[in-house]
């Protein structure tokens, strides 16, 4: 199959044999498991158990509102192990902000007993929009990192084109490389329940970066000729949809549209191997596998996580060094910086960078921009990045508008290569936040103008109706004087 | 001589029509640029530039009858955008303290809530519930934080508060600040 290529990108150090020797292994199941409302992109879920209720492996315990996800965009929470529910409350959760969010805590009794679950037999008999309402129901999302409830994108037409994204071009992820070397066959499996949910789409290819051949090979024996298993050259960003889309298909995605408005639809390789399992099953997204690494751990593993298990617990787990410093939630690229590990794993953790002291030194103080034009070498969109950078660094947002800055997928490579160590990254996520937030607040404002000007029609029309009985009384004394 | 005269004789008169009729056809009720001075205000309707809302503060700045630094909760950003609109010189803030407003909410205690209905009253969004003799209630998401509610309150339980932190409203900080 021939291959396109995607403007720019960047060859990194993969850092990936620190945790792809080991096999994947179950992480200890812990006291308390810490389960946010919100896990994925979209509406958060509402609580459907109370505190001190019994729960058992696999039971919803917050739903969609209304308990109806087909139209929302929203997955439902299961509880990851058996126990009781001891408190529903904010907690921290995993996010730059160390903000907290509501969530349900269970602690665990140790049985780990599973709820009666309802498996397909053969889904090759029942109408698509089935399987589908199923895969909602099991709380499956994009495991790649993102979480986009993955049956709303179950829920395009026309799609000729199912890709299963195996590229995992991010620096120290190892967890899909592992999941395509011991489970191929559910993925292949889960590939083609894909293919069936979406009515029968007439190509299924999973990608797989060339750095990773023993997944590759793992991946064609299990295929037998029915998808297609392709290898593709490592490049980061490789992994990102849209530049996938373009090595494999030469296609662009347009700037106000998704993958699906051009016939093609992408899957991560852990969200296949969760479908097939809910499928074949009926065990719904209660665990991932999560890629524990770094110089800050012992021995670098990949682990079968439960949702909600503190992160502490995983690492130590690891054999935790001393003097541990930095945690990044994610790859080496895109991840973020966390204030502490007391925070549960939830549906989007792939990876947790352990890091000691004077690992990560600081980045060198940033020099003035020299307008070198390095960064619009690699930038994988096409874009102006320094150009973008004066524009955000000057707070002229409508002109970085105009310079498609929100086409921007934060992927860093501009800032990777700045020979001025400039956050060009940070610019953007400011401007982005400052963009969306502006608008808001234009939304809330207008809001108030119309609630303002309702209001003082509201106190005219009164005022009238006042006049006019009191017209109507002078008009009419027999009416006042009985 | 005659010719060139009458020629533009007829001319002007077709384009005197045309526009006359325009002017009826098209006519523009009301002045468009308040409406626009207006879009860029906060729509608090607090009265801290001294006029009775946002609305009529616009009519003054279109009037030319006051300065565009009044309004306090639009702040510094609100005073740059009428410069930037009107093509006046910015001013700075006649209370420069407050040029990063934070966003209030008014909370009433309510237990201590007589229910006089004073605050419903000059609540100018009607974002407070209640009927005479009845406990009150702020509608949360439709508070302005304008605190005109707080002065009339006559037994004082009407607080404002800072709208707590979500993570839907969190904001990536600027760079420099990290």
């Amino acid at each position: 199959m021939r291959l396109w290529q995607f403007h720019g990108g960047i060859h990194l150090t993969g850092h990936k044999d620190l945790s792809n020797h080991t096999g994947i292994i179950p992480a200890k199941l812990p006291k308390f498991l810490i389960l946010p409302l919100l896990q994925h992109i979209g509406e958060p879920t509402e609580p459907i158990v109370r505190v001190g209720d019994k729960v058992l492996k696999g039971q919803i315990i917050a739903h969609c509102f209304g308990s109806d996800c087909s139209l929302m965009i929203s997955a439902p929470i299961h509880a990851s192990s058996s126990g009781t529910v001891v408190a529903i409350d904010a907690r921290p959760v995993p996010h730059p902000s160390a903000l907290s969010a509501p969530g349900i805590v269970i602690e665990t009794d140790g049985e780990d007993r599973w709820t009666e679950l309802t498996a397909i037999p053969d889904y090759t008999r029942l109408p698509a929009a089935q399987v589908r309402e199923h895969i909602a129901q099991a709380g499956i999302v994009g495991l790649g990192g993102a979480g986009f409830p993955s049956h709303v994108k179950l829920r395009s037409k026309d799609i000729d084109t199912l890709i299963i994204n195996g590229a995992e071009c991010e620096p120290y992820i190892t967890c899909d490389d592992r999941l395509m070397r011991e489970y191929p066959q559910e993925i292949i499996e889960g590939a083609e329940i894909l293919k069936h949910t979406l009515g029968g789409a007439q190509h299924c290819i999973i990608a797989v970066e060339d750095n990773k051949p023993e997944a590759y090979q793992a991946l064609v024996a299990a295929a037998q000729g029915r998808v297609e298993v392709i290898k593709i050259p490592t490049l980061y960003p490789t992994g990102g949809e849209r530049q996938l889309i373009q090595i494999l298909t030469n296609k662009e995605v347009g700037r106000f549209q998704i993958p699906a408005s051009i016939g093609i639809v992408v899957h991560n390789i852990e969200t296949t191997r969760a479908v097939y399992r809910a499928v074949t099953a009926g065990r719904p997204l209660i665990s991932r596998v999560v890629t524990v690494t770094g110089t800050g751990v012992e021995k670098p593993q990949n682990f079968e996580v439960l949702l909600g298990t503190p992160m502490r617990e995983v690492i130590d787990q690891c054999g935790r060094k001393p003097n541990l410093e930095t945690l990044i939630m994610g790859g080496g690229m895109m991840g973020l910086a966390l204030p502490s590990d007391d925070l549960p794993i939830i549906k989007t953790t792939n990876c947790l960078i352990v890091g000691q002291v004077g690992e990560l030194p600081p980045p060198p103080p940033p020099l003035p921009c020299i307008r070198c034009g390095a960064c619009a070498q690699v930038c994988p969109i096409n874009l102006l990045p320094q150009q973008l950078y004066w524009y955000c660094a000057a707070k002229e947002f409508k002109k970085a508008q105009a310079h498609s800055l929100f086409e921007c997928i934060d992927c860093g490579c501009c800032a990777y290569v700045c020979p001025s160590h400039l956050d060009l990254v940070g610019y953007y996520r400011y401007a982005k936040a400052e963009i969306r937030a502006a608008a808001a607040e234009r939304k809330a404002a207008d809001q108030a103008r119309q609630r303002h000007e309702f209001r003082l029609m509201r106190l005219v029309r009164e005022k009238q109706e006042k006049a006019a009985r009191h017209q109507k009384s002078k008009s009419n004394p027999d009416l006042t004087t009985f | 001589m005659l010719l060139t005269i009458g020629m533009l004789g007829i001319l002007s008169l077709i384009f005197g029509l045309l526009l006359g009729y325009t002017s009826v056809r098209f006519k523009v009720e009301g002045n468009p640029i308040i409406e626009q001075i207006n879009s860029h205000l906060p729509q608090m309707q607090c009265g801290k530039c001294s006029y009775i809302g946002c609305h009529p503060y616009a009519e003054a700045i279109a009037n030319n009858e006051v300065a565009i630094n009044q309004c306090l909760p639009g702040g510094e950003s609100t005073m740059l955008a009428l410069a930037r609109f009107l093509d006046r010189e910015p001013i700075p803030l006649e209370a420069p303290e407050e040029v990063v407003p934070t966003k209030l909410l008014a909370i009433i205690d309510e237990t201590a809530c007589i229910g006089c209905t004073k605050c419903i009253q000059a609540c100018p969004v009607d974002a407070i519930l209640g009927a005479p003799k009845w406990m009150h209630t702020v509608i949360a998401q439709e508070c302005t934080g304008c605190e005109l509610c707080v002065i009339v309150c006559p037994v004082d339980c009407i607080k404002m508060a800072p709208v707590p932190a979500t993570l839907s409203r969190w904001k990536w900080p600027h760079p420099s600040q990290i």
